[in-house]
């Protein structure tokens, strides 16, 4: 499976999911430079963390018009599937793959932990290997991760078993829902309707190796190795 | 063709958190501002324009809004008149020449 990691000026994890699909997973990997409008017959489009351009006006509000995103939003009409992580999820909400928006921490600080995470939908193509009820340790990294969307719209999300990622009460063993951010409903990831975009504040592509802290995040990639299968 | 300095106000939108806001309402209350009930902090946004008059430059960047500057999930926003670089002096904002999107 050949995974297309966009490359906007200011990605920083492009290289980090570069290394979690070819070294942990075993997969291919590709950048695709932002000013391209080639997806080289990927498989799986990435849009990774970072800053892009600079986070001006608005986080992920200009990398959404660069010129690979028209491919990227095409790809994704289509089915095919699109991950957006931590800046990447930014992205895609401004460019309507996923509703609301991510606003700045409700604390106004950069936070920068491990935190846990309950799997609240196992029942998409990037959570199919996790167990139902499963928790998963990963990093997030944000200074505008407050997930944000009108009440009917979380609603509609959590009724359809959109929210597949909620941040759970930090490391503690608590069963509780917690945002370390302030995001509506402890909302760490979501997925479009069509269930093929995914969008999530923390960082799988940084939990792949137990020397990293954790490897829980691999089940992403592997969840769509069984779910697209080329 | 005329040039027209037009200038953007993007506010959060009302009902969404503004932890910023509720800060900098807290400072003011604590420098003994007491009457003060809330605050809101955007952005301000000064485009420079040619257009065939200021109606159509004032189309053009209610667009610009609408595609990019502004977010209608989480941002409200207010154009007005910049015209004259002094419309920021504290003695005397900008007039505001049309209402909310």
């Amino acid at each position: 499976m050949k995974f297309g990691i966009v490359v906007f000026p200011g990605s920083n994890s492009d290289y980090d999911t570069y290394h979690a699909v070819v070294d942990q997973l075993g997969e291919e990997a590709v950048y695709l430079w932002h000013k391209d409008h080639d997806l080289q017959n990927s498989d799986v489009i990435v849009l990774p963390g970072g800053f892009s351009y600079g986070d001006y006006l608005r986080a992920g509000a200009i990398a959404r018009f660069s010129p690979i995103m028209n491919d990227v939003i095409a790809f994704a009409k289509k089915g095919g599937p699109v991950i957006g992580i931590c800046n990447g999820f930014q992205i895609a909400c401004e460019a309507g793959l996923l509703p609301g928006a991510l606003l700045r921490n409700e604390s106004l600080k950069y936070i920068c932990e491990f935190v846990r995470l309950r799997v609240t939908s196992t029942d998409t193509i990037f959570s199919n290997r996790y167990e139902d009820g499963a928790t998963a340790l990963m990093p997030i990294s944000h200074g505008d991760g407050r997930y944000t969307a009108d009440s009917e719209t979380v609603d509609r999300l959590e009724g359809e078993g959109r929210v597949v990622f909620r941040y759970l009460g930090g490391l503690r063993d608590a069963d509780e829902w917690w945002s370390p951010n302030g995001s509506m409903r402890a909302i760490a990831g979501i997925v479009n309707e069509q269930g093929n975009v995914l969008g999530m504040m923390p960082h799988p592509e940084r939990a792949v190796d137990p020397l990293l802290g954790s490897d829980d995040g691999l089940a992403i990639f592997e969840s769509l190795l069984s779910r697209v299968g080329v | 063709m005329s040039h027209f300095r037009i200038a953007v106000h993007i506010t959060p939108r009302r009902g969404i958190l503004d932890p910023q806001g509720k800060t900098v309402a807290g400072a003011l209350h604590t420098l003994g501002f007491a009457s003060v009930t809330d605050v809101h902090v955007g952005r301000y946004i000064i485009v420079e324009i040619d257009a065939a008059d200021r109606s159509d430059a004032e189309r053009q960047t209610r667009e610009m809004c609408e595609k990019l500057l502004a977010n209608p999930v989480i941002e409200d926003f207010e154009i007005a008149d910049a015209r004259h670089p002094d419309a920021l002096g504290a003695s005397g904002g900008p007039a505001f020449s049309s209402g909310r999107p």
